[in-house]
């Protein structure tokens, strides 16, 4: 039966991301309808997705899930979680699954588990391209058959479509791969008829948990949905949200402030109202949903683009600093007369000046004083062992190089033996880009556990 | 003449997705939120990030005392050229922008 009103409490931003118990435990005693929390995205880069890993640590992951565990017990409403595992691929799925399945166990709790796997096969992703139905999105990146074919995992984001049939499974648990952050949040209120928009707009307002208030660590919101907007309550003492704090949040990640796309339509928050409610809590009503056919998914991928090697050298000889371009140049040019017609001629490499400019690269517009300088240079190859061996290639240099003939030979420092660290595989993300799908309900299949 | 981090409560750069980066300047009052919107050219500001006038997106924001740019990034967030993960340091480049 449909609610007037539905409750969805967030606990942080992220799995991950501390939060406050005590505030946690407030939450629960607001009777929420669904504990919603996100799990990643693709903020830390395209490693994660690359490599199908998570940035979180296993045993943080655990503590935290397994207190959201111990909530939903008490609260006795369904724990959901998006993305899971930083980039929400089948194996960062499977590794919450883990996880939780352990928590049970130790506890000895009697769970339905659903999971939600939105991984896409290359081969698919290939003849949605072919036939026209992959759509870049403003500042895509150009894509060709080559780069869907490299890619190691390619997910779209989940919907409200999808995630809908993973609540209405009435599992206690719900551990979605790749989804979007509002969709985990939105889903419910949607499903019970409410305010399309205000789901969306709250789902975005809470995504990051608190940040939308004036304590951005205690991480926890309660989030009230009905026909005609929502409201936004922080469950921490002392903390409170203003209209100024909730509207700041549609400004953050965001290129756009009052637009934002989601699968089948986008959103459109231009006249929106934040008003102040209660002590603590924002209204908000007033924001406007589209749909949009053909409807659409947005689609991730990341690609396996080489392997890195990384050797640190520190320069402390003014004179050497006040010259560091050159000597750059002149290991550039030494580098690359050496590896000519070797096996490691595509070897490319970046040198960086740590304390200079490694971090703006030619945009740094200050130039002042320093004692020392830090050069990394970046060895980039298509496989790790040679990436490895012209770094030892240029070890010497890194040490010797002189900027003269007629000087005595200069050592300079290197912080560890061997200088040379392999990073490992490099990746890239390859899309912006979305798939157009023509049944958005059927598009993923659920897994079904028990413990 | 005056510089942004002078009239300014604080300025975040994040990125917005693997492609995109914004940049939010927060006035400290109405005043300088006006005088900015007047005096921030986009040329100015296009060319510091060196980047294509036509490629920078602006929004001026009176409720919150907000100007916010995006622009899409040089490097994609993690490849191998890029230097700045979240693209936080971008925010540098404001705080001296003469206006």
């Amino acid at each position: 039966m449909n609610k007037k009103t539905i409750k969805v409490l967030v606990p942080a931003g992220a799995l991950g991301i501390p939060f406050d118990k005590n505030a946690l435990i407030n939450g629960i005693k607001q009777k929420p309808d669904l504990i919603a929390i996100d799990g990643g995205s693709t903020d830390s880069g395209p490693y994660y997705l690359g490599s199908g890993e998570s940035k979180y640590s296993y045993s943080a992951t655990k503590r935290d899930w397994s207190i959201l565990m111990e909530m939903r017990a008490k609260a006795k409403v369904p724990l959901l979680i998006g993305t899971a595992g930083t980039c929400g691929t089948k194996t960062s799925v499977e590794w919450m699954l883990k996880i939780t399945k352990e928590i049970a166990k130790e506890n000895k709790e009697k769970l339905k588990i659903v999971t939600l796997k939105t991984d896409l096969s290359n081969k698919f992703v290939l003849e949605k391209y072919k036939t026209g139905k992959i759509k870049p999105l403003e500042g895509a990146p150009k894509i060709n058959e080559d780069i869907i074919n490299n890619c190691t995992n390619i997910v779209a984001l989940a919907g409200v479509e999808q995630i809908q049939k993973a609540i209405n499974t009435n599992a206690d648990i719900i551990i979605s791969g790749r989804s979007t952050d509002t969709a985990i949040i939105a889903s419910l209120p949607i499903n019970h008829g409410l305010n399309i928009a205000s789901a969306w707009h709250g789902a975005k307002i809470a995504e990051c948990g608190a940040l939308a208030t004036n304590n951005p660590n205690s991480g926890v919101v309660l989030l009230e949905f009905d026909h005609n907007g929502f409201t936004i309550t922080p469950m921490c003492k002392n903390t409170k949200a203003t209209p100024q704090t909730v509207f700041a949040h549609m400004l953050y990640e965001n290129a756009d402030p009052y637009i934002l796309f989601e699968p089948g339509g986008y959103l459109d928050v231009s006249n929106a109202k934040y008003k102040k409610h209660k002590k603590n809590s924002v209204r908000v009503e007033g924001s406007k949903w589209y749909n949009k056919k053909p409807y659409t998914l947005k689609i991730e991928g990341a690609r396996l683009v080489g392997f890195q090697t990384i050797s640190i050298v520190l320069i402390r000889d003014p004179n050497y600093i006040e010259s560091i371009d050159k000597w750059i140049d002149k290991l550039k040019n030494s580098f690359y007369r050496k590896i000519k017609n070797s096996i490691l001629v595509d070897v490319q490499l970046e040198l960086r000046k740590i304390g200079r400019d490694a971090t703006l690269g030619n945009l740094e517009p200050i130039s002042i004083d320093i004692n020392e300088v830090a050069v990394m240079a970046i060895f980039t190859a298509n496989n790790q062992e040679k990436a490895n061996d012209s770094a030892k290639l240029l070890n010497p240099d890194l040490l010797h190089l002189a900027l003269t003939k007629n000087e005595p030979m200069p050592t300079f420092a290197f912080p560890f033996s061997p200088p040379e660290i392999d990073k490992g595989p490099l990746f890239e993300f390859c899309f912006h880009h979305v798939i157009e799908i023509d049944n958005p309900k059927e598009f993923f299949q659920l897994q079904f556990h028990k413990t | 003449m005056k510089t942004l981090s002078k009239i300014t409560k604080h300025i975040r750069s994040k990125n917005a997705g693997p492609f995109w980066v914004t940049v939010d300047l927060f006035f400290k009052d109405k005043d300088s939120f006006f005088y900015a919107c007047k005096n921030i050219s986009n040329e100015e500001v296009s060319n510091i990030l060196k980047i294509k006038r036509n490629h920078l997106k602006r929004f001026d924001i009176e409720n919150l005392k907000v100007i916010k740019f995006s622009f899409p990034r040089k490097n994609i967030q993690g490849s191998r050229l890029d230097r700045d993960m979240h693209g936080a340091s971008f925010a540098i480049l404001f705080e001296k922008l003469s206006v």
